[in-house]
Formats: structure tokens, C-alpha cells, sequence
């Protein structure tokens, strides 16, 4: 490890132990289960839990793992079809301005639309939770894919274009050898926003919907005041986050290139 | 005779009833049976009648359930306690059925699970069915209601600040909080006020707010108090944000609140399974009224799965001994009480307040869409099936004690309606 990456670790260390030791102090000012509960008393509900995170006690009660695999389950349908149907409309706009110029004003009136926004319609057409529930992970991680995979491939240097169209290949060959590497770079980044809006959205889509998956976990301990087991929770979707974002970062070095 | 032989004879007494109902007396039903012939004819009216489901309930045991594996959904208040208890206590097994209740965030999203049909049966509030069927704030499907959940059992809860407060006039800009805007809470929420010369349109702000949610909004300052379904008035207590101002039995002793309600198309597609149900229910609601199960009660539904409540909060609800957040400990032993019975009666003063606040703006027939909804008449017979004594009848005069004492009249509901000064009609 270099000089410079053990500095870093020291000060990211110092800070986080002074804001916990910060939260310890301010919430041992007022008795227990009065104000805001520790850090001392997360850690003890936070054991209680990864103690046996694979319970299963009926439909309404189930352990912190199974929740956490219920959300990934629903981000991973939503997400995965959202990102085939983004980087396919998004090759067609990017290949054709006049399409992209077209086009554009619809996305950009659809896209600051929150996702929770369309639920009540998902809910009166599909008439399925759980379904509704996916289709709303779908548009929060739609839009950045689109915008991005567009803008990637209309960027494409014109020179791969005219080379392409010399050699004669055909249009399958173009997009696998030329077009999709040449706008990799452009899609993944687009992909990580994706998946961080999609996690963003999946909390709040399950608080509405209730059922299983973390976001209902919230909501069921918010019932009941347990704020130690949702502040364990925020930590938790915290942490997965950085899971998901760490391994479309690995994608994206991989296929990073130099002209 | 056998017991088969016994209940086909039954279904075919059922069946010639109606047949004369409709036709205007047996010669009528002659003249078109022999018009169009026997199969036309029965076929013909079961198009407009429920036939089937009129002769399961008319039986008094239900053939096999349809289908055994349901889902009835629930919203997390004690006011769901017979339809939750049945599942840990096997009132549902009792009668033949495997049901798992599915707890549900808002009553927004139980209501369209249940259209849905992603639950079979469900708790809901009592206004909602009545809402739901006349397509008022809803798309517009036939629901039944064959049993009341509970009676009393709501409060007006205010925040610890206003402690001292005492009538409804010193309410003027609260903040308020209902469950639903077809929610009884909300009824009687406006009921108290008006009656306390204050307009709960124009003095004060009324919103909907889940019920698990109402807690914290007291605690954050964004709500004055709430007319809210338990264990969330007594937890405000418990939490020691709020007090609890007046329980909803003082407005209205005996008042219907939460209901077992499914969509008309169930009861007439699964006449047994819908039977069995009612039956695990009304059973399940029996039990509850005794008072002395009450703590064994609140044991079973307070875990995680259920309501996720301290126990110790849901016993103080369901037993009526609490601190009412003023220092005070009450005892109160019809604070919350069970009685299934749907009076025709119920429905109509729900729908003049539907009317009177403005969410009905057109005419309705009070008495048929009672009668559609609310099924008194078949839960009067399930009882008795089961050796429990239903009411004789199934309109009666309520007395609302708050303010001015006033006796509802459900024969003379549109000069009920205009014995209100603050109405918006």
C-alpha cells in the first residue's frame, strides 16, 4: 500500500469513528428507548438479526436475508429488462439524429417523473403488486441507460463508421464488433446510474406495496417505532448499494479503452 | 331423510322462493317456465340473481369450500382483531379452510389488492365497501360486507402539547389526521366537530394518513391529533407524545368501524368457501367478545407477523384498562367490543354522511344499496347456524350522544341530513 492510500484510510477511519462516537454521545443524553437509539444499541438489534438473517415466519414476517434477496430478486427483473430495452432503443436513436431529435422531447418530459409517480397506474392496469412493483424499478432505471447508450453511440468516432461500411460488414457484425464496444464506456456509466436509481426507487416502491423485501421492512418496523432496526436497514440497503456500484465500476474498467 | 337429501330439498325451497319473488307468485313463475321452459328459466334467473351463493347460506352447513388455500388481507389495528386472531387461534382450520393473512401498508393499496383479486377476502374500513360498490373515489365494483369487524374502538388522540384543551371549538386550525376519506374515523371526526360548531372543511384541516404512520406525524409536529384506529392512540400515550382527548364511543356507543368485506363475485362464485369464511369469522368474532380472552388475544396478535405492537399496548386497547397520557388510568371495558351484525341501519347513516360531506353529489337509493352491501339478513341466518342470537331486526334507530343528542332514523334519512346546520348539500 502506498503512503498516500494509508493516509486516506487513517482520516476515512478517524472521521468515521468520531461521527459514531458523536451519535453515541448525543443519544446517551436521553434515557433508553426515548429519542434517537445509539450506535451501541443498532449493533445489538444489527447481531440479533445477522444472528438468523433466513427465517421464515409466514408471510408477514421473515429474516433480514430473505427480505434482502426479495428486493435483489425485483431490482434484478426490473433492472435487467429495463437495461436490454435502454441500450436497444438507445443504439437505434444514437444511429439516427433525426430519430434522437424526435424522440427527445418525449424522454425528457418523462424523465424527471418519479418512478413511485406511475405506480397507481401499474396498480389499475396490471393488476398485480408484485408486477407493478417491478415496472416501477423498470422506469427509474430506464432513462439513464437511454440517455447515455444515445449519446455514446451518436458520439462514435465517424471514421469506425466509414471503415465499417468499406469492409462491407453486415449490420449484426457492425453493431457487435463496432458500435457496441466502440460506446461501452458510455453504456456502463449510464448502467451505474441506472442501478443506483433503481435501488433508490425499490425502498420506497415496497413501503407502498408491502409484502416482503426490505422497503417493507421498513415500513413494518416504523410500525412499530423500532427505530433501531431501521436505522440497521439503512445501513444495509447503504451497503448493497456500494455492492452493485462497485461491480458495474469492475465492468466498466474492463472495458474502458484508449483511442 | 339423509342430510344431502335434506339440503338439496333446502336449495330447491330456496330456488322456487326466489322464482316466486320475481315472477310475482307461482302463477307468474308457471306462465314463464312453461313459456320458455324449466332450464331456460332457472338459467335465466340466475343471471340476475345470485342463486347459488342464496342457497349456501340458506343451508346450514356449507358443502365443501370451493377452494381451501385464501389470502384475506389485513391492515395492521386492532380493529382487524377477529380476522387476525383466526389465523394463529384456527378459527380458519376450525372450518376447513388454510388462510394466510397478508398484512397490507395503506388502505389505498388493500383496496386495490383486493380488486385485484390478489386477496380473496379482506378487512377494510366499513364506508369502503359502500364507497367502492357505488364507484365513489374507486372504479366502480359490487362488494359485500357479511360481517362487522368491531365496534367502538377508535380515538380522538391530540398531541401532549394541547393538554388542558377541552371542547371542540378550541380546536379551530388543528391539523387532523383519518385513516381514509371513506373511513368511519373520518365520519365521526366531522360529526364531533360540526356538532362543536366547528366546519371541518373550512376551521380545520383534515388528512388521510396510514395508521401506522399517525404516530410519528404527532411526534414531528405535523399533525394536532387524529381520530385513528388503535393500538395508535394508546401508543401515543405509550410514546408520550400525545393524550387520548375522547374515546369514539362517546360519539357514537356501539358504532360500526372496520368490516369483512369481499368482492360481490367471490360470495357468488365460491358460495361455500365464502360460507366457511364467514363462519371462521363470526366464530373468531364471538370469541373476542368475551372479555376474559382478551388478554390471550392480544398475546397472539401483537407479534411481528401481526400488528408488530408491544404486547402490553395491545392488551391495554383490547381490555380497556389504560393511561390516558393525563395521568389518568381508566377502565373502560367496552372501549373496543366485537359485534358482527351488519345493520341495514349502518350502511344508511354512512351513506347520509357521504352526502352530507359532498362525496356523494347525486341521489342514492339508501335502502337498496344497504341491502346490497351489507348482508344482515344472511349473517342473521349464519349465526343462528352456529347458536349465536342475531338481532330480530336488521334497521334500528342509532343515538348519537355527543353535542345535542340526536336519534337517527334510518326511515327518515333526508330530514336526518338536513337536521345538520354545517352540511354540504
Amino acid at each position: 500500500m502506498t503512503r498516500e492510500r494509508l493516509r486516506v484510510v487513517f482520516l476515512s477511519a478517524l472521521i468515521g469513528l468520531a461521527f459514531v462516537l458523536a451519535w453515541q454521545a448525543f443519544a446517551g443524553t436521553k434515557p433508553a428507548g426515548k429519542g434517537i437509539p445509539g450506535p451501541l444499541a443498532v449493533g445489538a438489534t444489527a447481531w440479533q438479526m445477522l444472528a438468523d438473517p433466513f427465517y421464515d415466519n409466514g408471510p408477514n414476517d421473515k429474516g433480514i436475508g430473505l427480505q434482502l434477496a426479495a428486493s435483489l430478486g425485483r431490482l434484478a427483473l426490473g433492472y435487467l429488462s429495463a437495461s436490454a430495452m435502454a441500450v436497444m432503443l438507445g443504439v437505434t436513436l444514437g444511429l439516427s439524429p433525426l430519430l434522437y431529435r424526435a424522440i427527445n422531447p418525449y424522454v425528457q418530459v418523462l424523465k424527471p417523473v418519479s418512478p413511485l409517480a406511475w405506480m397507481p397506474l401499474f396498480l389499475y392496469t396490471i393488476k398485480d403488486s408484485g408486477q407493478s412493483a417491478i415496472l416501477v424499478i423498470f422506469m427509474s432505471s430506464l432513462w439513464p441507460t437511454l440517455a447515455n447508450t444515445a449519446f455514446g453511440v451518436a458520439s462514435i468516432k465517424r471514421d469506425y463508421l466509414n471503415v465499417a461500411s468499406i469492409l462491407q460488414l453486415s449490420w449484426s457484425r457492425r453493431l457487435v464488433t463496432v458500435i457496441l464496444p466502440a460506446a461501452a464506456p458510455a453504456i456502463v456509466a449510464g448502467l451505474r446510474i441506472s442501478v443506483g436509481s433503481a435501488w433508490v426507487a425499490i425502498v420506497a416502491a415496497e413501503m407502498l406495496i408491502g409484502g416482503t423485501g426490505i422497503g417493507y421492512f421498513v415500513w413494518n418496523e416504523w410500525n412499530n417505532l423500532a427505530l433501531t432496526s431501521v436505522i440497521f436497514a439503512i445501513l444495509a440497503i447503504g451497503l448493497i448499494g456500494v455492492l452493485l456500484d462497485a461491480g458495474l465500476a469492475r465492468l466498466a474498467r474492463r472495458l474502458a479503452y484508449t483511442e | 331423510m339423509s342430510e344431502t337429501g335434506m339440503d338439496a330439498l333446502r336449495a330447491r325451497v330456496v330456488e322456487r322462493a326466489v322464482e316466486r319473488a320475481v315472477f310475482g307468485g307461482e302463477l307468474g313463475r308457471r306462465a314463464f317456465v312453461r313459456a320458455v321452459g324449466a332450464t331456460t328459466a332457472s338459467a335465466a334467473l340466475a343471471s340476475l340473481f345470485p342463486m347459488a351463493a342464496a342457497k349456501a347460506i340458506a343451508q346450514e352447513k356449507p358443502g365443501p369450500p370451493e377452494k381451501r388455500d385464501l389470502k384475506i388481507g389485513f391492515i395492521p389495528i386492532t380493529c382487524a382483531t377477529p380476522i387476525i386472531m383466526a389465523e394463529p387461534m384456527g378459527f380458519y382450520k376450525k372450518h376447513g379452510l388454510n388462510v394466510q393473512v397478508l398484512k397490507a401498508s395503506s388502505w389505498a393499496m388493500i383496496r386495490d389488492i383486493s380488486i385485484n383479486g390478489e386477496t380473496d377476502a379482506t378487512h377494510m374500513l366499513s364506508p369502503m365497501p359502500l364507497a367502492i360498490s357505488l364507484g365513489v373515489g374507486s372504479q366502480s365494483v359490487p362488494y359485500v360486507i357479511p360481517a362487522v369487524e368491531n365496534i367502538n374502538g377508535q380515538a380522538i388522540t391530540l398531541a401532549a402539547k394541547h393538554r388542558g384543551l377541552k371542547t371542540a371549538a378550541d380546536m379551530k386550525g388543528f391539523k387532523f389526521g383519518v385513516p381514509f376519506d371513506y373511513s368511519m374515523h373520518n365520519f365521526l371526526l366531522r360529526y364531533f366537530l360540526a356538532e362543536g360548531g366547528v366546519d371541518p372543511d373550512r376551521d380545520v384541516q383534515i388528512r388521510a394518513v396510514p395508521p401506522p404512520e399517525m404516530v410519528a406525524n404527532l411526534r414531528a409536529n405535523n399533525l394536532d391529533g387524529y381520530l385513528a384506529p388503535d393500538p395508535f392512540n394508546q401508543r401515543a400515550v405509550y410514546e408520550e407524545v400525545g393524550f387520548i382527548y375522547m374515546l369514539s364511543k362517546d360519539i357514537w356507543p356501539g358504532h360500526p368501524c372496520c368490516a369483512f368485506a369481499a368482492k360481490h363475485e367471490f360470495m357468488e362464485k365460491m358460495p361455500n368457501t365464502f360460507q366457511a369464511t364467514l363462519n371462521a369469522i363470526l366464530d373468531a368474532t364471538q370469541y373476542a367478545r368475551d372479555k376474559s380472552h382478551r388478554k390471550e388475544i392480544a398475546a397472539a396478535i401483537a407479534p411481528k407477523n401481526f400488528l408488530n405492537q408491544p404486547v402490553e399496548v395491545v392488551e391495554q386497547v383490547l381490555t380497556g384498562v389504560f393511561p390516558d397520557g393525563l395521568g389518568n388510568t381508566r377502565n373502560v371495558p367496552d372501549r373496543i367490543d366485537f359485534d358482527p351484525f351488519p345493520y341495514h341501519s349502518m350502511a344508511i347513516w354512512i351513506l347520509t354522511q357521504m352526502k352530507r360531506w359532498g362525496y356523494i353529489k347525486t341521489d342514492v337509493s339508501y335502502r337498496r344499496v344497504a341491502e346490497e352491501v351489507f348482508l344482515a339478513t344472511g349473517t342473521a341466518r349464519a349465526m343462528r347456524a352456529l347458536g349465536q342470537k342475531p338481532p330480530e331486526a336488521t334497521l334500528v334507530k342509532h343515538t348519537l350522544a355527543i353535542g345535542k343528542t340526536r336519534v337517527f332514523d334510518p326511515d327518515q334519512p333526508d330530514d336526518y341530513l338536513k337536521s345538520f346546520a354545517i352540511r354540504r348539500t
